[in-house]
């Protein structure tokens, strides 16, 4: 087990390597970094000078530690539109992105395993149907689309809720700003988070749901039926716990995935986190900002990984490979 | 003859459960006005919307026909510029069908080649292309489709870049796409080479492509299809995401992602057509395709008999 | 008093291409403490009469006509609840996959428990001395150590002495084993078939013994049912059935069983194939591949009818009275 959880935090390490070398690559070879950088009437001997100035001349495993280094500790230079060190930038806006994530992962899951475990139990009633009904909705409305309607309905039409910003912000540790211990922070939040978590929240719905359907039919369930056990004990007892072992991998991979999406849902409700930022570098071909994000987002998902992983090998007996399979006389 | 494939058709099972299913025939349907409306698009339109010599700006912020103050020359209402909203759905509709459709088909070519030869040869090859494609299915497609979007805004001179955008745009949502039908067509692959047709074929010394081509292709083009119909209507959402967002088909050329991005600057003042009946056309036309494709899946999967 | 009465018993299947009858018009009955076996092809329909008895019939299936009556209470047809608690107390069952009857996820202990607290008012150590003593009975050694095991880490042999302990939980009086052997490496066929002979005797517990093959029915049971496309075609004591078999069907069987004494040239068939279910053709559902057919059997169906030998029924109108001819001239 102990070895097992090594060689996965080392895997993490080199895929993170991996991620750094291409995101370095594409973003100092693709473009040329110094014309980004300075205006049009700039020199050519002042960009000569820059170049040499930044070590743009040096070997590309030079330039590839140098980067390493200065991510390591954070450093991604220089926003070309902000004008500000990324270093300052990021810690303003990852709360915010952080909030929203955490917000819609509960809801998706809080909703989405006991709908998916209802309509695989039941699956003639009409809450069933209105349920998968529901969810196909989920899976056809992009998530702006959404945004968007939610807007129209709670902000312009009723005027209940906010339609953009964060509302009231409190400092809580360092410069962790936190909009949840606002009342208007908590009204700024509902749509965005209820919009993000919406995809989400029906792929876990229609995973659990469609696991709860073949766990149902194996032998184990059937063998159990014969035994007379009861309907309880074979819902909840054997099925539930079968299937919600192989959808762990999938629910966290799905959880992970909010932080990509949310790129959308912060642009449509003007949410001041990592998304909107990382778009508005798109526009502007911020190349610090684009490898900065890119960069977090992957350290994101591999950490992610590595607990899905690792919470696998707990769950599952199967797995645990250091226990000897005796193999009995016959 | 036709009338004896007709009537093949008409018996098989997959027939027998579309026509059992009332909601996938009206999926079906929708589908097909959308089509035809779109392609046909340029008859059917008084003019075109995105000609600024046809616009009169008189014209701008009439609302529908229903609303007091509309006209039946615009059923829907008309934009900031006078565009009539029903013309540019359809205009943008032909965007969206377009980006959908044609980025499925280049992740179709790309993922089945790379996945039947990997299946086909094995060994070092197929992990490198293997790991390659895991790699990517952990990110979600709307990343890399923005990933290389920006690369490309970022490398390509800012002329070019309106020109060939749409272009850029089927490639990084077909990029994005690979992987799946890569994966299903080396699985079905694998299957298929140890069948004894394959060591036949072999044996008499045919190519190794012509192999693929002629024999392992048709057998493994069945889930590929299925994952198609799903990736149509995902392919259009992240077109219709990207343009939204900004990095998608240039203005000029507006798919109804675009659309839904003018509009929204006008929600709050009131004139809410412009962006709401762009978002409805949207819904639909994924929402058929989504309805076609589950029936699709429902039919081809044993199991669920 | 019979243990089970099967009376005209029908499955039917309703399908898009028509209704398809599984089990058509079969009636036995098992004694207390008999091994019946019930032999046959693979589609026959031997593994739904066995599901049918026991109320685990998988929809779209359901019992149509006919009458199951257990110790003399009819037992098709009553409520969920009811069935429930004669499942696994009365009538137990095992299936063919030991691998997939137990839940991979719960140790064997906890299965074990499971069933045996859900039939009887036990204490939870009470129900866990009971499960060691079942594992020792079923011949699992060092079963106090081997309780708390996963069913993974036991070999196939095992794992089906696990499972027949499983069924013996609550001591039901009728077991239906549905192909216990056939997944098994020969070998271990022979312990298991001596295990359930030896239980069978010690606990008076009658079986119903359904498989394709001929040589465990051989080692066990006490009569023989032999059934084709949904019907029994000849029904009476082991010795008998194997020795002088008298429908055609059976007869055929028993030729095509090579004798490894003697030389042969070639091995003896039956030729064609049993029919698929909705294409079983009118009358006797054997007559197209009978040497024996005559125009009353493409017509009418036959019933089972004495042979001559007390005991042994065949469903063969070569047996009729009327015609006055049981196959052996008299």
């Amino acid at each position: 087990m102990i070895f097992y959880a090594i060689s996965r935090v080392l895997q993490s390490f080199a895929v993170m390597l991996v991620t750094a070398f291409v995101c370095f690559i594409l973003f100092n070879y693709v473009g040329d970094p110094i014309n980004n950088m300075v205006g049009q009437e700039t020199t050519i001997q002042d960009r000569e000078a820059l170049r040499e100035r930044l070590g743009l001349n040096d070997p590309t495993a030079v330039q590839f530690l140098r980067f390493l280094r200065n991510a390591a500790q954070g450093d991604f230079g220089i926003s070309y539109r902000l004008q500000r060190p990324v270093k300052d930038v990021i810690p303003e806006r990852l709360p915010a992105t952080m909030e929203l994530v955490f917000a819609s992962a509960v809801l998706a899951l809080a909703l989405g395993i006991p709908f998916g475990i209802y309509t695989g139990l039941n699956r003639d009633t009409w809450l069933s149907r209105a349920i998968l009904t529901g969810s196909l909705a989920g899976v056809s409305l992009p998530t702006f689309v959404i945004g968007i309607l939610l807007i129209y309905l709670f902000s312009v039409t009723l005027g209940l809720l906010p339609s953009f910003g964060r509302g009231e912000t409190v400092q809580v540790i360092g410069w962790w700003t936190s909009g949840l211990l606002t009342v208007s922070g908590w009204k700024s939040i509902i749509l965005p988070s209820i919009t993000l978590c919406l995809f989400q929240l029906t792929l876990i719905l229609r995973i659990v749901r469609a696991e709860m359907l073949e766990v149902l039919m194996t032998d184990y369930i059937k063998f159990a039926r014969a035994r007379g056990l009861t309907d309880r004990a074979i819902n909840f007892g054997h099925a539930l716990k079968n299937t919600l072992v192989p959808v762990i991998t999938v629910t966290g991979l799905q959880v992970g995935s909010l932080i990509a999406f949310s790129i959308i849902t912060e642009t449509v409700f003007q949410w001041p986190g990592m998304g909107f930022l990382f778009i508005q570098a798109v526009h502007f071909a911020d190349i610090p900002i684009m490898v900065a994000y890119l960069v977090m987002v992957a350290l994101f998902f591999v950490i992610i990984n590595l607990i899905v992983d690792l919470l696998y090998f707990v769950v599952d007996p199967r797995l645990r490979m250091d226990r000897v399979e005796t193999a009995g006389q016959g | 003859m036709i009338g004896g494939w007709l009537r093949r058709v008409i018996d098989h099972d997959i027939f027998y459960s579309f026509t059992r299913s009332p909601v996938t025939v009206l999926a079906a349907l929708m589908t097909l006005v959308i089509l035809i409306s779109s392609i046909l698009a340029p008859c059917l339109t008084p003019h075109d919307p995105f000609n600024p010599a046809s616009l009169n700006i008189m014209d701008a912020f009439t609302p529908p026909v229903w609303v007091e103050g509309g006209m039946w020359k615009f059923p829907l209402g008309t934009d900031d510029q006078g565009r009539d909203i029903l013309a540019t759905i359809m205009y943008g509709n032909r965007i969206s069908l377009i980006v959908g459709f044609l980025s499925v088909i280049f992740s179709i070519v790309i993922g089945v080649t790379l996945g039947m030869v990997s299946g086909y040869i094995g060994g070092w090859l197929d992990a490198v292309i293997m790991r390659l494609a895991d790699a990517q299915l952990t990110i979600p497609s709307i990343l890399i489709a923005l990933m290389v979007d920006g690369i490309a805004r970022v490398s390509l001179p800012r002329e070019l870049q309106n020109e060939i955008a749409v272009y850029v745009l089927i490639f990084s949502i077909g990029i994005a796409a690979w992987p799946q039908y890569a994966r299903v067509t080396r699985s079905g692959t694998m299957v298929e080479k140890n069948k004894e047709y394959i060591a036949a074929a072999r044996v008499i010394n045919v190519h190794p492509v012509m192999i693929m081509l002629r024999h392992i292709i048709p057998n493994v083009m069945g889930p590929n299809l299925v994952l198609a119909t799903i990736g149509v209507a995902l392919a259009i959402i992240i077109e219709a995401t990207l343009s939204f967002l900004g990095v998608g088909v240039p203005p000029t050329t507006p798919s109804l992602g675009t659309l839904i991005r003018i509009g929204n600057d006008f929600l709050f003042s009131g004139e809410w057509w412009i962006t709401i009946f762009p978002v409805v056309a949207l819904i639909v036309l994924v929402l058929s395709v989504n309805l076609i494709g589950d029936w699709l899946r429902d039919t081809f999967n044993p199991k669920l008999r | 008093m019979s243990l089970l009465d099967v009376e005209h018993l029908r499955v039917e299947f309703p399908t898009r291409h028509g209704v398809l009858v599984a089990v058509d018009d079969v009636s036995f009955s098992i004694d207390e403490g008999e091994v019946l076996g019930v032999v046959g092809e693979s589609g026959a329909g031997k593994s739904i009469t066995g599901l049918a008895i026991i109320g685990l019939l998988e929809r779209p299936g359901r019992i149509a006509r006919g009458t199951i009556r257990f110790e003399a209470q009819k037992i098709n047809g009553l409520p969920k609840e009811a069935m429930r608690r004669i499942r696994g107390a009365k009538i137990g069952a095992i299936f063919q996959d030991p691998l997939t009857s137990l839940n991979p996820l719960y140790t064997i202990g906890r299965q074990l428990v499971e069933t045996i607290t859900t039939h009887n008012d036990l204490t939870l150590s009470q129900a866990r001395g009971r499960a060691i003593d079942l594992l020792n009975e079923v011949g699992i050694s060092a079963a106090d150590r081997r309780i708390d095991s996963y069913p993974h880490e036991f070999s196939g042999g095992m794992r089906q002495r696990v499972v027949v302990a499983l069924a013996l939980c609550a001591n039901p009086r009728l077991i239906i084993a549905d192909e216990p052997t056939t997944a098994l490496d020969v070998s271990i066929q022979a312990q298991i078939i001596a295990l359930l002979k030896r239980l069978c005797r010690d606990h008076r517990t009658a079986i119903i013994l359904i498989t394709h093959d001929m040589g465990v029915i051989a080692e066990m049971a006490d009569r023989v049912a032999v059934m084709y496309a949904g019907r029994f075609t000849e029904i009476g004591p082991l010795r008998d059935v194997i020795k002088s078999p008298k429908h055609p069907y059976t007869v055929g069987l028993m030729n095509s069983i090579p004798i490894i004494s003697h030389e042969i040239e070639e091995l003896p068939h039956i030729n064609g194939s049993m029919p698929r279910l909705h294409e079983i053709p009118p009358g006797c559902a054997f007559n197209p591949r009978c040497s024996r057919a005559v125009e009353r059997c493409r017509v009418e169906r036959p019933d089972f009818m004495p042979t001559g030998n007390p005991g042994q029924m065949a469903s063969c109108w070569v047996f009729d009275k009327e015609i006055g001819n049981d196959g052996n001239g008299r």
